[in-house]
């Protein structure tokens, strides 16, 4: 539980996402090829973190398992105060759909749906009754600034308003945690801004985030960064902004 | 729940209608599958109860026995009597009365087609010599006057009932009762306009009748008592011409049908009529004709007829069911990503496959809905420019609409399940 670098300024408050000696390998053919070597971490709620790192350094693999998109090979991972790591695929998909919200790095709304049926996706698979999915996909899409916007389509729209289609999606099942996924990769910078902006603002309302980037400026937006190198984790950097 | 059903299904038809032209020529496969099972099925039932509306006419207690000519070789022995005889006689008629307690009603029968005339007009017509009780055996609708009554029958009154056709042609405008129209040189009164309820007579015809009703284009029947029949055409046929330069026919009776009380009767009474038919004619000039026989038999033709046709059709229904099949499979792959997305969102793989399933039923279904459209219209087309009679039964209907819906899941699981089965980490990844 013990975090080396939870000597900042933040309240110890409830740890969200708790990983321990979390390790995945794959197998290529009959070669076992480790990607993570037992990594231990733990963020807090209302925090917002970035995990740095080259390829191939285990940036993706850590965050489809944070996502619980994919199991450890061994090791512990508990969302809230829930083993995740043993469930199985139902369970699995029923945490993907209450407890996280993803944010891609190339949007993935799903075309043939309108923006406010993207951001009740999530909601149908919780069989959220369909007059409060509409409401609150309404009252999300208007949050992201996208109210005028709800009966357009996807490829109607600019990449920086698909991203924030996203992110309502994301927020549409009140979350533990938000995982984004380079949520600036695929925009301009003007756009990229308006999405941090966003995250940013997300975070200060006391939504966790997890933010994968390359990018050294959106890491020194966040609270901690958290650099991978070759499956472990190099250093965590606590960058002493927010709040 | 039953809106989460719609919803689903709502879904379901905007991903097709997102894809209406692969959609729509997919559906094809089972629009004109289900077409063809329907069809196939109207036609096969068409047929057969055509076949059995015919038999049951003939009536299903009845027994039918026909003159018929005996073959060429026993007429050689006769040749030098010239005169041939063969065939039913009225002593057949009276022992079948006699001796057969289930025989309810005999009615003997002597049909002759013969040139009839009134005034200027003409019309060939089949004479029938009968019996009052004629009516017994086949339902007669009297229109006009009366039948044939037991006193013309003793005094061979020269009187005549007609049917309609005979009526139309020969009476377009007059009062037929009264009138005397002549046939073969004597003249006869109408007392009576009758209707045929059962249309089938012709099928009991023979086929000297049938041909030349067909070469004037008109049939028709005149009833005449058989006593009148017996005293004015006599029995025997005379044609001049051929090897011997004349030669002649003696028939006493075209028919006899035995009506017995009840259908447990009918086959051992068909075989005591044989006996007694066999001991005394020296010939096989007659046939023995048991309509129930002829209703067993057609029910088996009927059934085979039915699975044949419907088989074939079945199988253009399985090609169909093979392309769509083919087709969700190349919509999964394409969609690929959006199977990420939507399990990436808390979707379990059970919503996967129902989301798929559902665009496959849906598909299905309404291209079995459009197919019984179809499939209501062809019989039509058969009957109106085929002549060909057609029934389409509510049982082929849901039948081709099951198998149109079963098809759907049959065909749709497999896709459905490899949908789900994605990796979706993979899926996610994939362009």
């Amino acid at each position: 539980m013990s975090s080396p670098d939870a000597k900042d300024s933040h309240r110890q408050r409830k740890t969200v996402v708790t990983i321990e000696d979390l390790c995945k390998s794959y197998m290529l053919g009959h070669m076992e090829l480790p990607v993570l070597k037992g990594l231990d971490l733990s963020f807090y709620e209302g925090e917002y973190v970035s995990i740095m790192g080259p390829s191939g350094s285990g940036k993706s693999t850590l965050l489809n398992i944070l996502g619980c998109l994919d199991k450890p090979t061994s090791g512990r991972y508990l969302l809230g105060t829930d083993d995740v790591s043993t469930l199985d695929d139902n369970q699995l998909s029923a945490i993907r759909g209450k407890r996280i919200g993803f944010v891609f790095q190339s949007f993935n709304l799903i075309r043939q749906l309108n923006i406010l049926e993207n951001i009740e996706v999530a909601m149908y698979y919780q069989h959220v009754p369909k007059h409060q999915r509409r409401q609150r996909a309404t009252m999300l899409a208007e949050r992201v600034g996208l109210g005028d916007r709800i009966r357009h389509r996807p490829f109607e729209l600019s990449g920086g308003q698909q991203q924030r289609v996203a992110i309502a999606r994301a927020l549409a099942n009140d979350p533990l945690i938000i995982l984004a996924d380079e949520p600036t990769g695929n925009l301009d910078s003007q756009s990229g801004a308006e999405i941090l902006e966003i995250l940013n603002e997300l975070n200060a309302q006391g939504k966790t985030i997890i933010v994968v980037t390359h990018d050294e400026q959106i890491s020194s937006q966040t609270h901690r960064s958290v650099h991978l190198l070759d499956g472990q984790i190099e250093r965590i950097q606590s960058n002493g902004t927010g709040e | 729940m039953l809106s989460r059903i719609l919803a689903i299904l709502l879904i379901s038809l905007r991903s097709l209608w997102m894809h209406r032209l692969r959609s729509g020529l997919t559906m094809l496969g089972i629009v004109f599958g289900v077409a063809s099972v329907i069809s196939m099925l109207a036609i096969g039932e068409g047929a057969s109860q055509q076949a059995q509306q015919q038999i049951a006419h003939l009536g299903s207690t009845n027994i039918i026995l026909k003159t018929v000519k005996p073959p060429d070789q026993e007429v050689a022995d006769a040749s030098e009597q010239t005169i041939q005889e063969y065939g039913l006689r009225y002593a057949d008629a009276e022992r079948f009365r006699e001796t057969i307690p289930d025989a309810q009603v005999v009615v003997p029968v002597r049909r002759k087609p013969k040139q009839v005339f009134y005034q200027s007009r003409r019309i060939t017509a089949e004479i029938v010599g009968t019996v009052p009780w004629y009516t017994e055996l086949a339902p007669i609708k009297v229109l006009l006057g009366r039948f044939l009554t037991p006193m013309d029958m003793h005094y061979s009154q020269a009187i005549c009932v007609i049917d309609e056709t005979v009526l139309d042609n020969l009476f377009k405008f007059d009062d037929p009762i009264g009138q005397d129209i002549k046939i073969s040189g004597e003249y006869y009164r109408v007392v009576g306009v009758v209707r045929q309820l059962s249309a089938v007579s012709g099928v009991q015809d023979d086929t000297s009748m049938q041909s030349s009703a067909q070469s004037n284009g008109v049939g028709g029947a005149v009833y005449i008592a058989l006593t009148t029949m017996k005293n004015r055409f006599g029995e025997t046929e005379v044609q001049f011409g051929g090897s011997t330069g004349m030669s002649g026919e003696k028939v006493e009776l075209s028919e006899i049908t035995i009506k017995v009380s009840s259908m447990e009767h009918v086959l051992p009474t068909r075989d005591v009529l044989a006996n007694l038919l066999e001991r005394h004619h020296k010939k096989k000039d007659y046939q023995i004709i048991v309509p129930l026989e002829l209703l067993r038999q057609a029910a088996r033709t009927k059934r085979l007829f039915s699975i044949v046709l419907g088989s074939i059709a079945a199988i253009s229904l399985l090609v169909g069911g093979i392309g769509i099949m083919n087709i969700m499979l190349a919509t999964v792959s394409e969609r690929t990503r959006e199977i990420g997305i939507r399990r990436a969102l808390g979707a379990r793989k059970s919503d996967i496959i129902v989301q798929f399933l559902s665009e496959t039923v849906l598909l299905t279904l309404i291209g079995g809905l459009l197919g019984m459209a179809l499939g209501a219209c062809i019989p039509i087309l058969v009957t109106v420019f085929g002549k060909m009679p057609t029934v389409i039964t509510p049982g082929a209907m849901i039948l081709s609409f099951g198998i149109s819906a079963g098809i759907g899941v049959t065909f749709g699981l497999y896709p459905a399940y490899q949908a789900a089965n994605m990796d979706p980490i993979e899926s996610l990844r994939h362009e």
